[in-house]
């Protein structure tokens, strides 16, 4: 964390305000460090069938959603206290909505691991593994960068992580076709193929939550909505 | 227009200075972008300051006290039936500016205003005008609530008897009566109009001045600090009536709270220095200002 008087969020006259909002940005990025673990666990689970890794997971996921409730509820402290204005009532309302996407993306790793645990048990599935494994480190990538961008207010940052949404989606497209093609040559692989197409399913929407949290730096950078506008008008407030 | 030579002073607002002195650097990137007319160009004001369908329309209007410039070479236009809020920190001139309006600063000795003041096209400051007259158009109510020791009855019949408004007693009574309902106080008072005004709550008796401030049917209703004194029950009651009252009258309020400006009013003016910084949307204002010192301001980063 930068210093207080060199964080925008900083240097109100009431040093309580300050503590209040640096203590939020602070937590909001502590519960995106466990979030992002929990997908790379959930990940490693799958690939290594850790059966007792998968179980910790699932218990973690209680503490994501602490978190989440936690931060609710200092936002709205913060909104009652302070009645806050322009850029530190962007910030507050940004985590309200961005702790949700957290959220979720906690219950998507808990999710691969009730797969990874099904995957163990049933043996292994070498079907479709190079996708998801493909398709993890990239939406991986975009979470770390989008929680980056939070951090370090970098609406740039934030623009490139939508702009890979796109190249996900297409990803996972291609990998659903693989896996209907293993699936049609032997109806035996259905069950498995399934599995593996939620972990998918899973990491594609993770992806979908890092491009909420990168349209909200945005928000909170340039004051301005882009969510459900296109990508050239994303590209036009973050130019300006 | 000269650009102005009087910058931010360091200790008023020492992130300004830092931003201003700090080179293109990865770390500026990082930040919120600030804009970089942190320091103030007189006559300049950001936002949208005028209008099509101006009420009051002013042009480099400036203030002096003595030899001190209270005001420098604002340029606003007040639109019909909007309700505009000046803000600002204490000494930035917004008040000064208020009582020009109607020229409330003609009692003051050393006084002297210099620009163009029109409300409707005319001349506010023209010689040869009623001043009087301009009052009654022009209404105000002031900070504290400053009733006559006189009967609530005769409180609010007052402008209208000096202005010759009733010939009747019933008309008088009618004129009475719409004006406290307007204000929100008949039903509170209907009984007791022949009691002192001095003895009702504080709320009651800035309501009543909003009352006879609208008895004489002013086009516009100057406020300054209305619910400064008053307590939050009274205070959502008044501005309740500025929501009522904008249908058919202009209103100006200069208030330090900021939350009441974002609550009663259409667009927002933010004084520094006597400068007028930015007119927004209020919308806009306390969401996204378009200049640095009105959001320091807001956010209570300085004042």
């Amino acid at each position: 964390m930068p210093s207080k008087k060199d964080d925008v969020y900083g240097d109100h006259i009431s040093n309580r305000f300050n503590d209040e909002l640096l203590a939020l940005k602070t937590r909001f990025l502590k519960m995106g460090g466990l979030v992002e673990t929990q997908i790379e666990s959930a990940l490693k689970a799958l690939a290594e069938g850790d059966g007792y890794l998968a179980e910790e997971i699932r218990a973690n996921d209680r503490t994501v959603d602490r978190m989440e409730m936690d931060i609710d509820e200092e936002a709205m402290l913060i909104i009652a206290r302070r009645q806050p204005t322009a850029r530190d009532l962007r910030l507050v309302i940004s985590v309200i909505r961005m702790v949700a996407d957290l959220e979720r993306v906690g219950d998507e790793a808990k999710k691969i691991a009730k797969f990874a645990i099904k995957l163990t048990e049933e043996g292994q599935a070498p079907q479709g593994y190079g996708e998801v494994r493909h398709i993890g480190a990239h939406v991986m990538a975009m979470l770390h960068d989008s929680l980056d961008a939070f951090a370090r207010l970098d609406s740039e940052q934030a623009l490139r992580v939508m702009k890979e949404d796109k190249r996900v989606d297409e990803e996972y497209q291609a990998a659903a076709r693989t896996l209907l093609t293993f699936m049609m040559e032997d109806a035996r692989n259905i069950s498995r193929c399934m599995s593996v197409m939620w972990v998918l399913r899973s990491l594609e929407r993770v992806g979908d939550h890092a491009c909420n949290i990168a349209e909200n730096v945005i928000f909170m950078v340039k004051g301005e909505d882009v969510r459900h506008s296109p990508m050239e008008e994303a590209e036009r407030v973050v130019g300006r | 227009m000269s650009v102005i030579s009087d910058t931010i002073s360091s200790s008023m607002n020492p992130t300004v200075m830092k931003e201003t002195k700090m080179p293109e650097s990865d770390s500026t990137k990082a930040k919120i972008e600030r804009p970089a007319d942190t320091v103030i160009e007189e006559g300049k004001t950001v936002g949208i300051p005028f209008s099509d369908d101006p009420k009051f329309k002013l042009r480099d209007v400036n203030v002096f006290y003595g030899e001190t410039r209270a005001i420098k070479n604002i340029s606003l236009d007040i639109a019909r039936n909007e309700v505009i809020a000046f803000i600002g920190p204490s000494g930035c001139g917004k008040s000064t500016f208020l009582r020009c309006l109607n020229r409330m600063n003609d009692s003051i000795e050393s006084c002297r205003i210099k620009g163009s003041l029109l409300l409707d096209g005319q001349n506010i400051y023209d010689s040869k005008r009623d001043v009087v007259e301009l009052r009654a158009r022009v209404g105000m109510v002031f900070q504290k609530p400053n009733p006559f020791p006189k009967s609530i009855y005769d409180n609010v019949a007052y402008g209208p008897r000096i202005h010759g408004l009733a010939n009747r007693k019933s008309d008088l009574d009618d004129i009475v009566e719409n004006s406290l309902r307007k204000a929100g106080l008949w039903n509170e008072v209907r009984d007791r109009l022949d009691a002192m005004a001095t003895g009702m709550s504080g709320g009651q008796q800035q309501r009543l001045c909003i009352a006879r401030a609208i008895a004489v049917s002013p086009e516009v209703v100057l406020m300054d600090e209305p619910c400064s004194a008053l307590d939050p029950i009274a205070t959502a009651r008044i501005e309740e009536l500025i929501a009522e009252l904008s249908e058919s009258y202009t209103i100006v309020i200069v208030t330090h709270s900021m939350q009441q400006a974002a609550r009663v009013s259409n667009r927002t003016a933010y004084f520094h220095l006597g400068h007028l910084v930015e007119v927004n949307d209020t919308s806009k204002v306390f969401t996204t200002p378009e200049h640095e010192l009105t959001e320091s301001y807001i956010t209570g980063r300085f004042g």
